[in-house]
């Protein structure tokens, strides 16, 4: 009787967010055609007045956004595919070591996570060395991981699974930090509700902590997702994989004198890719973590 | 043994924090009967809340005893004795309110079938019916709050402890609240105990209102009331109603006069709201 007086109208959280999903694409639009605008009328300005400072602006320096685009739609070399065609196998070349070496990262990520927030000790004893561990260069250790995981991987990984871990590398670690945080972010009040049911210290992790920690691994799975692509092209170097977008970029800086706008159009194509990784994670978010609309970012 | 043990038996209860080093309660005695509905009333820092958490078995006293219907605390609340009620809601975002009320029924092991038949009891107690599957965020306070006491009785715990569960919410609802939670309080048969700030609503819910003051916590007194059940609104305009809110106020003062005499704390109880 008297809930209904109190009660609001239901909302649809789903039509209700049509819109401004529609709004904020547009914007994004918007603000992209204003960046190209901006970068053609400094060229243009450059080349008018002859700016020399920080860089003599041209051709080479700064290719057209029409061009850099063009490029995507020429042969790559003549007589062969459009650079596009050989972009985009390369693009999916590198998207599979990096959305496995994300899934890979994510997992243990999390899985160090949900251990250190366990125990106080283990955390204080392993999260320097977690923190350290990203200080080390990729570039260095790429090596040795290729020497160690190359030889032994079955055969469907043969030949790229080194790179997966190492775009792994990349990846765990922002994960772990937020999802800890996460972990320990719990309402107090919250966990002596549990106790106050006789819940078992499983429980309270698997229905309490867990579930409460998801808006921090999300944030952290935006981040990671794009530096797992990131950690793929990087890795793809000292393991002298030519199939992936490390093997274009390669390429194409040894012949930016002569043609600037394919390494320009890898570097787009190389974005794209990231950016779609982030998207993906962001849908999912949106799918799975069902929060009062503040804890959604 | 336990038939007719006291639902709370409290004696020579001390709390000392460590950190700053305070006397947050001084050699309680208190036993509550079952089916009591006894109120913790004082000022801020009288320890009324730390004393709640030590009977919940959340804190652990420094000196003295808790027993629960006959048990320790810690036994009782591993028997899941204990049904707690915050002055926040503290629902979970991911999950609907008929989720959020089946939760201490997953920690007991209850099966989907007996789970769900529950809480539709539950859910029409505190009568939400219609809101099962909304989630927390799409509730008024009030309306959050009812889940939490529903989500607090779903396991039907023989001791209901609440601590300021009102306090947050506008008067108009405190007080729509305060005759809904009389209304389970009698349906369920279960014992109270309930901190608040507010004289009124202790009068007006409880059997029993004690009295805190503060600085070493202590017992400053203790008032029956022996308003007839069931009450509602028209309980506020019996005269019995507002010679027991003196009473109470006349204690407060008393225990108030016994604090050293730095503490610049407004009178909080001199002027009442909805009086």
């Amino acid at each position: 009787m008297s809930s209904a007086a109190v009660a609001r109208p239901v909302v649809e959280p789903r039509r209700e967010a049509l819109l401004p999903a529609l709004r904020s694409i547009g914007l994004s639009v918007l603000v992209l055609a204003v960046l190209c605008a901006l970068w053609e009328t400094y060229k243009w300005l450059g080349e008018r007045f002859e700016i020399t400072h920080p860089f003599p602006v041209n051709g080479r320096t700064m290719p057209h956004v029409y061009d850099m685009v063009g490029q995507l739609f020429e042969p790559s070399r003549r007589n062969g595919p459009l650079l596009i065609e050989v972009l985009w196998d390369a693009a999916l070349f590198t998207a599979k070591e990096a959305a496995a070496g994300f899934l890979l990262g994510a997992a243990v990520g999390f899985a160090i996570a949900v251990v250190l927030s366990e125990s106080r000790l283990l955390q204080r004893g392993f999260l320097p060395y977690i923190v350290a561990s990203q200080t080390i260069p990729i570039l260095a250790i790429a090596p040795m991981v290729v020497v160690w995981i190359n030889p032994k991987l079955p055969d469907p990984l043969a030949g790229w699974g080194a790179v997966s871990v190492i775009a792994a590398y990349l990846t765990f670690f922002p994960v772990t930090i937020n999802t800890l945080r996460g972990l320990q972010s719990t309402d107090p009040r919250a966990v002596e509700l549990m106790r106050s049911y006789a819940a078992s210290r499983r429980e309270i992790l698997w229905k309490l902590r867990i579930p409460a920690s998801f808006p921090f691994v999300f944030t952290a799975l935006k981040i990671a997702a794009p530096a797992s692509v990131v950690g793929a092209i990087i890795g793809e170097l000292p393991s002298s994989i030519q199939d992936g977008l490390a093997g274009a970029i390669l390429n194409f800086n040894q012949y930016y004198i002569t043609s600037p706008e394919s390494l320009w159009a890898t570097n787009i194509i190389a974005a794209i890719l990231g950016v779609t990784f982030f998207l993906v994670v962001a849908l999912a978010e949106r799918l799975l973590v069902r929060r009062a609309p503040e804890h959604v970012a | 043994m336990s038939t007719d043990a006291a639902a709370v038996s409290v004696t020579g209860l001390s709390k000392r924090f460590e950190r700053g080093d305070v006397l947050a309660l001084d050699r309680i005695d208190l036993d509550v009967q079952p089916g009591e509905f006894v109120s913790l009333i004082g000022p801020s820092g009288c320890g009324k809340s730390t004393l709640l958490r030590i009977i919940g078995d959340l804190i652990q006293p420094s000196e003295g005893e808790v027993l629960v219907n006959g048990k320790p605390a810690h036994r009782a609340r591993l028997d899941r004795d204990y049904g707690i009620v915050f002055q926040d809601a503290v629902l979970y975002d991911w999950r609907s309110v008929a989720k959020n009320i089946a939760l201490p029924l997953e920690m007991a092991g209850w099966d989907r079938k007996r789970r769900e038949a529950r809480v539709s009891e539950m859910v029409d107690l505190v009568e939400l019916t219609g809101f099962e599957k909304h989630h927390p965020w799409q509730l008024s306070g009030g309306m959050q709050q009812r889940v939490s006491i529903a989500r607090a009785l779903s396991f039907s715990p023989p001791l209901l402890l609440m601590d300021e569960p009102f306090g947050a919410l506008d008067e108009m609802t405190r007080e729509r609240l305060n005759n809904e939670l009389l209304r389970i309080w009698q349906e369920t048969l279960s014992t109270v105990v309930f901190v608040t700030h507010s004289i009124a609503e202790s009068v007006f819910l409880s059997t029993r209102v004690v009295i805190m003051s503060s600085r070493p916590g202590q017992i400053a007194g203790l008032v029956e009331i022996d308003l007839p059940h069931p009450r509602g609104p028209e309980t506020r305009e019996d005269a019995r109603f507002a010679e027991h809110i003196t009473q109470v106020r006349r204690l407060l003062r008393q225990g108030h006069a016994l604090d050293a005499p730095e503490e610049d704390e407004a009178p909080l109880y001199v002027a009442e709201e909805g009086l």
